[in-house]
């Protein structure tokens, strides 16, 4: 059950005050986040330039992409943690930092709020006084208040005299949620802030924010890298890698049909192969591609896609999206049956890693009742079932 | 007649076997002072130690250290130099108050307060970089300036190197000697602590009186130290939660 899901998404609106901190000149109100900037990262291991260009329209934007890839810094960046060499940042057409005009907004002047990974809750203080520390601008009674209203819209008022080392890994994070929401902050930033939860605590805390969300349409920027995260919250999201966008737009789009061999990388696709579009059949609305493997291609029928007989493309399938069948399969609707031996069976966790050759070598993904149930082992004959759709096909 | 500065105080080791308890106030009264005015002094040496990206940092945290490493005579040489009427400050101290800097508890408080700079700040700066930087980015997302987040978020949590730096300058300060000899001389109830005391009684061969007051300063600083260390012992966890 999700703490707002008894409460309208009103009423957490309206408990949550609409500009908490004082509407100062200097202050910056409307929603849009415009970034465009340069970073030159020295990693240890290797350097290289953060290049950012992305606007973060009200409503969360995922920035997704591998450890390292310069994800926190984009965040850091905006929050002025971390100072770009040249570029521009802006929210509602006010700049947090422009080097051309030479403008640098402190941190303290952004109202642009911040839930760091580690959380960052105050070990010296108690919940409450964790929320009240972004008010002390305000008197005292005004400031009890306003804690005392977030912390029962999250749900931890009973944990108001507690210190962050006397609650549990979830009530940490609302509490720092908290602490971040009252002050009404213009744009949100938050660095892979459910990394350490269970998934019940994590699901719970994402309609939370999806809620919150609704009656704050304010930009959210939304830092991590795990799939799940990535379609329970993002309406948007930003592919970084090596610190290159190298791909944006909705996640559905991005990450389901990756257009990049790199983005194919980061979501998952366990198998990759060059391909030559062999033939179009435009009356089917698929095509047949061509895999060059030892001794003869494989074909695999594909979605057809933009692009004439002889074009070189990519085709990505996923690992669990092959089916295996220890006899000769008949009266599938999946067009492509593929003949194969397996070389190696792994067990990672709960899942088994099946290695099939089949001119290409495929790895395959399966349960460990389907590997009992169908006595698979090395050296077996196998053939592997792949649906049209299952084949995503990308740039080269 | 005032008696010399230099020179063994009249009638200092008349009353052999008693401790001489108007050192040991004056030395308290030293070390309380100096420990108090290093806590304040200390405090932006410390923060600007800890936080300052200057590349000539390594020369600030030199100056600070020196006193470690330098004999007292040296220090208490150089203190006289700059606390007498040659030097600017001398003068214009005189021009103040009509006398000299050195041969006073004043001067004493000076000179203790350089000596003891580094067992003050280096303990200050050690607790303030070891302070999560997230908590003082988290304090500054929150709107914080940087002066608020030093007293809400970096002292609250640097609360046993503070008190450790300040034990460590007070202890210090009530065992000097040889910047107090330089600066202060040994005049009773001025400049006469309790470790010149000590010196006087040994050089005047009742090693009996020299034992009991160096027995009393064992104890003391020992018990200072120990309770200070006990107290210390509980301290706010710092870290990732759990």
């Amino acid at each position: 059950m999700s703490a707002f899901r008894t409460d309208e998404p009103a009423a957490v609106a309206a408990s949550l005050p609409a500009s908490v901190r004082d509407p100062d000149k200097d202050r910056i109100a409307a929603p849009l986040l415009e970034a465009r900037f340069r970073k030159r990262l020295a990693a240890p291991e290797r350097e290289f330039v953060l290049e950012a260009e992305f606007q973060a329209e009200p409503g969360f934007t995922i920035l997704f992409g591998p450890s390292g890839a310069g994800k926190t810094t984009v965040l850091d960046c905006v929050a002025g943690l971390a100072t770009p060499d040249s570029g521009r940042i802006a929210v509602g057409g006010g700049f947090l930092f422009d080097s051309s005009q030479g403008i640098e907004l402190a941190v303290a002047k952004r109202r642009v709020g911040y839930v760091f990974q580690s959380l960052a809750l105050f070990p010296h203080l108690t919940v409450e006084k964790n929320v009240q520390y972004g008010l002390a601008h305000l008197p005292q009674a005004e400031r009890a208040t306003r804690a005392s209203a977030i912390l029962q819209a999250f749900r931890i008022a009973h944990l108001a005299q507690r210190y962050p080392r006397e609650i549990s890994g979830g009530e940490s994070q609302r509490a720092a949620l908290a602490r971040t929401l009252v002050t009404d902050p213009a744009v949100l930033l938050l660095d892979e802030p459910l990394a350490a939860l269970d998934a019940a605590t994590k699901a719970k805390i994402i309609d939370d924010l999806r809620l919150w969300n609704q009656a704050h349409r304010i930009p959210i920027l939304y830092v991590t890298h795990s799939r799940e995260e990535v379609f329970a919250l993002g309406e948007r999201v930003i592919v970084l890698d090596a610190g290159r966008i190298v791909a944006q737009g909705t996640p559905h789009d991005v990450i389901e049909a990756p257009q990049q061999e790199t983005v194919a990388q980061l979501v998952g696709f366990e198998n990759i192969f060059d391909a030559v579009v062999e033939s179009i059949h435009p009356e089917r609305g698929t095509m047949t591609c061509c895999v060059a493997g030892e001794g003869g291609p494989v074909l695999l029928e594909t979605p057809l896609v933009r692009g004439g007989v002889g074009s070189l493309l990519r085709v990505g399938i996923r690992a669990g999206d092959i089916l295996l069948a220890t006899v000769p399969p008949v009266g599938l609707s999946a067009r492509n049956v593929i003949p194969g031996r397996i070389t190696s069976l792994d067990q990672r966790d709960v899942i088994v890693c099946a290695r099939v050759k089949c001119r290409v070598e495929m790895e395959v993904h399966l349960t460990l009742a389907a590997r009992d149930s169908l006595q698979l082992a090395p050296g077996r004959e196998v053939w592997l079932v792949i649906k049209t759709h299952s084949c995503h096909l990308m740039q080269k | 007649m005032r008696p010399s500065p230099r020179g063994r105080a009249p009638g200092a080791s008349q009353t052999p076997m008693a401790i001489d308890w108007q050192a040991f106030w004056l030395t308290l009264q030293l070390a309380i002072t100096v420990s108090a005015v290093l806590l304040v002094l200390g405090l932006p040496i410390a923060w600007w130690i800890a936080f300052s990206r200057r590349r000539w940092k390594f020369l600030i945290e030199a100056i600070v250290a020196l006193p470690i490493v330098l004999p007292p005579t040296v220090l208490g040489f150089y203190v006289l130099v700059a606390l007498g009427p040659r030097s600017p400050l001398g003068r214009w101290w005189i021009s103040l108050t009509g006398h000299t800097l050195a041969f006073t508890f004043t001067g004493l408080v000076i000179g203790s307060i350089l000596y003891s700079l580094p067992f003050a700040v280096q303990p200050f700066a050690t607790s303030f970089a070891a302070v999560d930087r997230k908590l003082i980015a988290a304090s500054a997302t929150l709107g914080s300036s940087p002066l608020h987040t030093f007293f809400r978020v970096i002292v609250p949590l640097s609360v046993p190197g503070l008190i450790t730096g300040t034990a460590l300058s007070f202890a210090h300060t009530m065992g000097e000697f040889g910047v107090v000899l330089m600066v202060g001389g040994n005049i009773p109830g001025v400049t006469r602590t309790v470790s010149i005391d000590i010196f006087d009684r040994v050089q005047a061969s009742d090693y009996a009186a020299a034992n009991q007051t160096a027995l009393l300063l064992l104890a003391f600083c020992f018990t200072v130290l120990a309770v200070v260390y006990s107290v210390n012992r509980k301290s706010w966890l710092v870290g990732p939660i759990k």
